[in-house]
Order: C-alpha cells, then sequence, then structure tokens
C-alpha cells in the first residue's frame, strides 16, 4: 500500500518534468524589420494607437503645461516640454494623429526591467549604455545629454569651479541616472555620495542641506534651481565624456518598431525639428560654465 | 503531582542534543522515512528546475537575474554597503527593547490614576503598527531637518534610526504586554505580600518572566527590523538594496538583487533557526513543567 | 491590645458580598483556624488581612495601628504580615535561596550577606538547606510549601497567614507541612490559619472560628466547636467532614 502511494507521488512529481520537455518552445525570431514603415504595417501594443510611456510625475523642462490627464506636475498629453513635443513630432512623423497618442504611467522600474512591455516606447530621459542596451532596444539619441550640479548658493561647495574641488563634499544623485556613475567615477568623492529613488526626496536633500551639491542633467538642474529649490544655482556642467552620453527612447528588447522610430528621428534630426524644440524648450538650459 | 523522586532533568544544566532542525524530522518512519523523504525531494526539485529551465523565457532570465558576473562583481561593494545595514539593526535594536518595555509597562499600570498614560500608550501603539514605516522614515527623515533648527540632527541614518525605533516599538510594546499578561496574577501577589512595591515586583518577579516568555516573538520581529533597515535607502543612503539597485540601474540586470538578498538572508536565517530553536525548547519545558504541575 | 483585631469588616466582588461584618481578635501568640465550606470567605479574609485586597467597610489594627487607613505605607504593612498561599507561588525563575531572600533584601533593603546568613539558618531548620540552590520545579509539593512558608518567614513577620496551604499537596506530603506549622506554634507565631485539615485544626488552634456564607457563625476552643457545635449549619459541615473521612 505504502509502495503504491510513494510511486503515484514520484508520477505526480516527474509529470511537470515530462511536459517541461515536450512543451519547449523555441524563442520567437524577432521577425525582421518591415521594410514598410506605414502607420498600418507597425508592430504596435495596441492596434492604430502609439503608447508611450513615461514616469509620473513629469517634469518640466522635459514635460510642460499643468498637471492633467492623471500626471501630476506636468502633463504629457500637453505637447509642451521637450519630451513630450519630441514625441508628438515623431508621431506625426510615423503617421499617428495627435488622438492616437495614448500616455502610460511607466515607473522606471518598469521600463528596466526584461521581458513584455505595455507600451512602444518610452520617453524618460533614459540614457543608453552598451550594458542597458543588452536587455532593452534603445533608439538613436534625442537628446545629447550633459550633467550639471546644483548647490546651495551661499554654502561653501558654491565657490567651487572645478571638479577636483567638489571631491570633499557629500553629493547626491537619482537612483536610475547616469549621475550617480559620474560621481564615483569621475568626481570620486572622498564621502559616500547619496543615491535618492525619487526626485521628491533628491530635492528635498538638497533643500536640507543634507547634501551639499545633486548632480543631475542640466536642463533638470535648471528646472531644480528655478522651481523647486529656492535659493539654489547650477554651479557648472561637467564636460562631454568622448562619445557622448544620450538619451534614447526604450523599447521591448527586439522590437521592429525601433527600426522605423530611428529613421523616423533621423528625419527629424536633419529637417532641424528636433534642434527647434531643443532651442524652444531647453534653451535656459546652455550657458552653464564648465567644470575643468 | 509529582513525588521526591519524580524529578525531571533540568534543561539548563544539561543541554540535550542539538535539535536544530526539529521541523524537518521524519514521523516515525526511521530509515525508510529518511529515504522516501529524500528520493521525493530529489524529485521534485529536479522537477521545478527542469520545468523552469525548459520554459521559453528562461534564457532571458537566467541572463538579467542570475547572472553570475553581476552577481559576483557586485557583491563586494553591497557587502561593504551591509555593514550600515548591521549597524541600524544592532542600534535600533537596543533602543526598541528599552523603549517598548517602557510602553508596555506604561500600558499595563493598574488603576484610574494611570489611565491617560494607558491611553497614550494604546494609542501610540496602533499608530506604530498603523502607519506604513516608509512613510514615517521620510517623514523624519526629510520632514525633521526641514526645520531648520540647530538643535535638530539633519543625519539621515539617525533619523531612519529613530523612524524604525518608533515603528518597531509598537510591535515590540505588544510581545512584551503579552507577556506581562501571560505571568499569572498570584505571582504578582506573592512579590507584593513580602511587601515589595509595585516597581519592584515588576522588575524583579513579572517582567523576568515575562521576557522570557517572549523571546522567540522578539526574536521573530528582529528578524522583520534586520529586513527594513534597506527603508534607509529611501532616504538616499546607500545601504546594501540601495547600492544593488545602483548596480541593476546601471546594466539594467538583477543579479545584484541576488547579492543582496544572500546578505540579508546570511542573517535572517540563523536568526530564524535559532527561534525555532527556542520555540521548541520552551515547549518542551512547559511540558516537562506540566509534569511536575 | 490585640495582635490583629478586625472590625466590621465587608467585601464585595461586584454584586457578591464575600465578607459581612467579620469582628474577630487574635492575641500575641494565639493560633486561631479558620473552618468552613469553600467560598465561605476564609481566603478573602485572609488576603484582606494583608492589604491585598481593599476593604468595602470595617477596619483592621495591627499591634492597635489601623493598618486599613487611607495613606498608610501598604509596602511597609505586608512586611509585618507573612502570608502562605495554597499554591505555594514561589518565583519559578529564582532559586530557593533567592526566593527566600528577594523580600529581606528588596523589602528590607537588608545587605546580601545578612538576607542570605538568615534565609540559611531558616532553610536549615526546616530541613531544606540542600535545596537552597534548586530552582522550585524541582522541589516536591511538600519542598515547594515549606519554602513558601521559610520566604514568608524571613521577613519576620509579626504575624502569619496561611491560606489552605495543604490543599494542593498529595495526602502522602501534607505531614511534613504541617510539622512545620505546629514548630511554628510551638516557638510563639501569632497564627491565622484558613483549614480543611480539622485534626490538625483541633491539635493547634487555641480558638476554632466557623465561617459561614461571609459571617464567623461560631468560635470557640477547637473542643466546644467540634464535639459540642452550637450552630445546626456548623454540626452540617461538620458532619460532612467526617463523612469525608477528614476528621
Amino acid at each position: 500500500m505504502r509502495r503504491a502511494v510513494v510511486l503515484a507521488g514520484l508520477a505526480l512529481a516527474l509529470a511537470p518534468l515530462a511536459a517541461g520537455c515536450g512543451g519547449t518552445k523555441k524563442k520567437a525570431a524577432p521577425s525582421t524589420a518591415s521594410s514598410s514603415c506605414a502607420a498600418s504595417q507597425l508592430h504596435l501594443a495596441k492596434s492604430s494607437t502609439l503608447t508611450i510611456g513615461t514616469d509620473n510625475p513629469a517634469y518640466p523642462p522635459w514635460y510642460g503645461g499643468s498637471a492633467g490627464h492623471s500626471w501630476k506636475v506636468s502633463d504629457p498629453y500637453s505637447g509642451k516640454g521637450y519630451e513630450s513635443a519630441v514625441a508628438y513630432a515623431l508621431a506625426k512623423q510615423l503617421g499617428f494623429s495627435r488622438d492616437q497618442v495614448v500616455w502610460k504611467y511607466v515607473p522606471f522600474e518598469i521600463a528596466k526591467a526584461p521581458g513584455k512591455k505595455p507600451f512602444d516606447f518610452d520617453i524618460n530621459q533614459i540614457s543608453y549604455s552598451p550594458a542597458r542596451a543588452k536587455v532593452v532596444d534603445f533608439s538613436a539619441s534625442y537628446y545629447d545629454v550633459a550633467q550639471g550640479i546644483v548647490v546651495n548658493d551661499g554654502t561653501p561647495i558654491s565657490k567651487v569651479t572645478t571638479i577636483a574641488g567638489l571631491k570633499p563634499y557629500e553629493l547626491g544623485a537619482q537612483l536610475g541616472t547616469t549621475s550617480y556613475q559620474l560621481i564615483k567615477s569621475t568626481i570620486k568623492p572622498s564621502k559616500q555620495p547619496s543615491v535618492f529613488p525619487t526626485n521628491a526626496g533628491a530635492v528635498q536633500a538638497l533643500k536640507n542641506k543634507q547634501i551639499d551639491g545633486l548632480v543631475v542633467d542640466l536642463p533638470t538642474a535648471f528646472y531644480v534651481t528655478a522651481a523647486q529649490v529656492p535659493g539654489s544655482k547650477v554651479l557648472g556642467q561637467f564636460p562631454g565624456e568622448p562619445g557622448g552620453e544620450h538619451f534614447g527612447l526604450v523599447f521591448e528588447k527586439g522590437n521592429p518598431l525601433v527600426t522605423c522610430v530611428n529613421k523616423a528621428l533621423a528625419t527629424l534630426r536633419s529637417n532641424g525639428t528636433l534642434k527647434q524644440l531643443d532651442h524652444q524648450w531647453l534653451a535656459k538650459a546652455t550657458g552653464a560654465p564648465i567644470l575643468k | 503531582m509529582a513525588s521526591e523522586g519524580d524529578r525531571r532533568p533540568d534543561l539548563e544544566v544539561e543541554p540535550r542534543r542539538s535539535r536544530l532542525l526539529e521541523g524537518l524530522r521524519f514521523e516515525g518512519e526511521g530509515a525508510r522515512g529518511v529515504v522516501i523523504a529524500l528520493a521525493s525531494t530529489v524529485v521534485f526539485l529536479t522537477a521545478v528546475v527542469v520545468a523552469v529551465t525548459q520554459s521559453p523565457g528562461w534564457p532571458e532570465v537566467h541572463r538579467v537575474f542570475f547572472g553570475w558576473h553581476d552577481i559576483t562583481s557586485s557583491f563586494p561593494e553591497i557587502a561593504r554597503a551591509f555593514v550600515l545595514n548591521v549597524k541600524v539593526f544592532l542600534v535600533c535594536e537596543v533602543f526598541i527593547l528599552v523603549f517598548a518595555l517602557l510602553i508596555a509597562v506604561l500600558r499595563s499600570l493598574p488603576g484610574p490614576v494611570f489611565f491617560p498614560l494607558r491611553a497614550l500608550a494604546i494609542i501610540y501603539a496602533d499608530l506604530a503598527r498603523g502607519v506604513p514605516t516608509i512613510l514615517v522614515i521620510a517623514l523624519l527623515g526629510f520632514g525633521a531637518p526641514a526645520l531648520q533648527l540647530s538643535e535638530v540632527p539633519t543625519s539621515r541614518v539617525f533619523w531612519a534610526g529613530v523612524g524604525l525605533v518608533l515603528i518597531y516599538s509598537g510591535y515590540v510594546a505588544e510581545v512584551y504586554r503579552a507577556g506581562i499578561e501571560s505571568v499569572h496574577p498570584s505571582q504578582e501577589a506573592a512579590a507584593r505580600s513580602l511587601g515589595l512595591s509595585r516597581v519592584q515586583a515588576l522588575r524583579s518577579v513579572i517582567l523576568p518572566q515575562a521576557i522570557r516568555r517572549v523571546i522567540p516573538p522578539l526574536l521573530n520581529d528582529f528578524i522583520g527590523l534586520q529586513k527594513d533597515t534597506a527603508l534607509v535607502g529611501t532616504l538616499g543612503v546607500v545601504e546594501a538594496f540601495n547600492q544593488s539597485q545602483i548596480d541593476a540601474n546601471a546594466t539594467f540586470t538583477f543579479g545584484s538583487y541576488l547579492a543582496a538578498a544572500v546578505l540579508f538572508v546570511a542573517i535572517t536565517i540563523p536568526l530564524a533557526r535559532f527561534t525555532d530553536w527556542l520555540i521548541v525548547r520552551d515547549r518542551r519545558r512547559r511540558q516537562a513543567a506540566g509534569v511536575v504541575g | 491590645m490585640s495582635a490583629i483585631a478586625l472590625e466590621g469588616v465587608r467585601k464585595s466582588f461586584g454584586t457578591h458580598e464575600v465578607l459581612r461584618g467579620i469582628d474577630l481578635g487574635l492575641e500575641e501568640h494565639e493560633v486561631v483556624c479558620l473552618i468552613g465550606a469553600s467560598g465561605s470567605g476564609k481566603s478573602t479574609l485572609l488576603r484582606c488581612v494583608n492589604l491585598l485586597e481593599p476593604l468595602d467597610a470595617g477596619r483592621i489594627l495591627l499591634h492597635g495601628e489601623e493598618i486599613t487607613r487611607r495613606g498608610v505605607d501598604v509596602n511597609r504593612i505586608r512586611q509585618r504580615i507573612g502570608i502562605v498561599f495554597q499554591a505555594f507561588n514561589l518565583f519559578p525563575h529564582m532559586t530557593v535561596l533567592r526566593n527566600v531572600t528577594l523580600g529581606p533584601r528588596n523589602a528590607l533593603k537588608l545587605p546580601r550577606e545578612e538576607a542570605e546568613g538568615r534565609a540559611l539558618h531558616l532553610l536549615e531548620r526546616f530541613g531544606l538547606a540542600d535545596k537552597r540552590n534548586d530552582y522550585p520545579d524541582r522541589l516536591s509539593g511538600g519542598q515547594q510549601q515549606r519554602v513558601a512558608i521559610v520566604r514568608a518567614l524571613a521577613m519576620r513577620p509579626e504575624l502569619m497567614l496561611l491560606d489552605e496551604v495543604t490543599s494542593a499537596l498529595d495526602p502522602e506530603l501534607v505531614g511534613e507541612v504541617l510539622e512545620v506549622i505546629r514548630e511554628l506554634a510551638d516557638g510563639g507565631m501569632t497564627m491565622l490559619i484558613a483549614t480543611h485539615e480539622m485534626s490538625f485544626a483541633r491539635d493547634i488552634a487555641n480558638r476554632v472560628c466557623f465561617l459561614d456564607a461571609g459571617r464567623i457563625l461560631e468560635e470557640g476552643p477547637p473542643n466546644e466547636i467540634f464535639q459540642h457545635p452550637h450552630e445546626p449549619r456548623t454540626r452540617q459541615f461538620l458532619e460532612r467532614i467526617i463523612q469525608a473521612g477528614r476528621l
């Protein structure tokens, strides 16, 4: 009797094993990019809709307008702000009407995870790196980014003009940005830098003087100074590294849509649209002294 | 009831052989039971491993979550950051043990005179257990320094520690209270009948018995505390989990999470086994005490 | 002056009146046994004397001092009155010696050596010296109760209250405890004893009080109470005891 039970248990335990062997599926090979980039031919998350992801809140100068469509601070649907404007220009180039664009709240954690994505692409100041590109696909650059540092005016760090001069200070960056890497590899500060999961936390710490300086991309640095931390200033920007850091749109790995988006981006770059949008939305984000 | 010759061996004086794996016994089956249990375990694990590794997404999952290089390359830095978790854990634990005991004692004070104190202790315990820890830490870590008072510290580790102490004291106070209430009132009567004051009775007679009884649930709470030290990271302080996120974000792979998990587990599993062992010992002690009556 | 005097003592728990006007006095060196059915109020009476229960009415005087008045230092009073409970109530986390020295050291603030000297002397006297480092759960019931008596004696009380101290014991262990009490009586200890051991009460008591429904229904020398009870309820009670074979 007991032997029978044991055998039955054994069979039960082995069942998924057999199923696993038999059920091995070939990974669906990514269909080679369709030569046509007509809107009706595109590989989309939802048919005849361009689903674009970004984080919430959406901050200037990347997004503009006032809070709306369940977004806080700024509204991606506004078409205002650099990323929103670029997204709508891209949509138009790909043949979508404004109404066919749907914005989806995508936290950074989802954007970076492997596997199926709930959006066609995510546009959220995500820097390209070869390592990241092994997990998700990136578009070509839609913005070549420089990093800047925000400090409280009148504090000792506000007199610093060189990168070496930043060493003794307590610096912070936002989690998920390349700013933290820049602090560790370029500044090499003597105190352990902080890394904040949210923009709100980073900004509050700077306000409280719990950190001396906040390293962020330059456009964001100007926004922090203008709107988030009274009495702060952009101390300077860091010289671009060879190869240049850039923001790319994030796609699910193997998504054929990336080819068509890159074509559209190339057109927007060559016809001067990107430059014009940069000028319109990020003009203030220039003119910070370069730290030596 | 025991006669004089019917004494049980004193467990404290003669510790029995270790039974750390008490929960894994193969009831009444002997060697045959062990063989069956082993075979069944091997078959089951094999089935799970095969099913997972044969799944279509496995190569990707394996690369992203279990990349050996990601795990090993991130480990040293995460381990260094983990020192902060351990420090926060140890320091907070001491304060929690003392503070929670104070709350529990306040709550067990009898008589109408102490009603305000009792009410305060109850409100405190309710709030501490009701509010998410992460909110309290954010509120203290960013809020208290925002007051810009020179005597208020700005250290985020300090405020995160305060948050953990406040929250966990709510839980631990309830554990203590359960222990205090489990001591029979006749023990207090006996102490008071000797002329001991209420405080003396509490200190010498009630608390020593109460605390001994609640050591397992106390340790249980500390396992939770050990994990929650990761919340210090929400204030931007680089501790083990925060460091693992930095690594994960650099490459969009999650091997570093596994490295952090290993470190946390390395502390919590021994704590958990130790707790189990204490529970088993306590149960046996009670059974033995039941014989004596 | 009475060693202890109760005047019109009343005590209720909720709506249940357990003591309904008790008047009782003990002279120095007197041994009084309280007898009566379970629930007649014997234990409550003793707990009231030790101030473990507050009175609803009446007063209690210890050597002429009213101990039930407002603002009295109950800890000081309890140091002068020893009580031994039916269930021993030893402290299970302390050794025998620590059980006995706790009161002298914490309440009387005696130095450790003096408290231990006093304790060891008492343990020796009652044959418990070799148990001094044992924990209570290693002792037999009889030994535990003897330790409990020693614990109370270590405070050098003016009065001892014994609350059914043999009721939780196996019959063969009762004798050793009664022997201790007898020795205390011979030594002149003033004692108020609630007991079911009628032969012991007859033997040791100067006076026996029969408690019924919160009142002292009848009291007198043991021979009178046990052989010529006046009250029908006393007779009833004693007959039942005789039937149960305990007299």
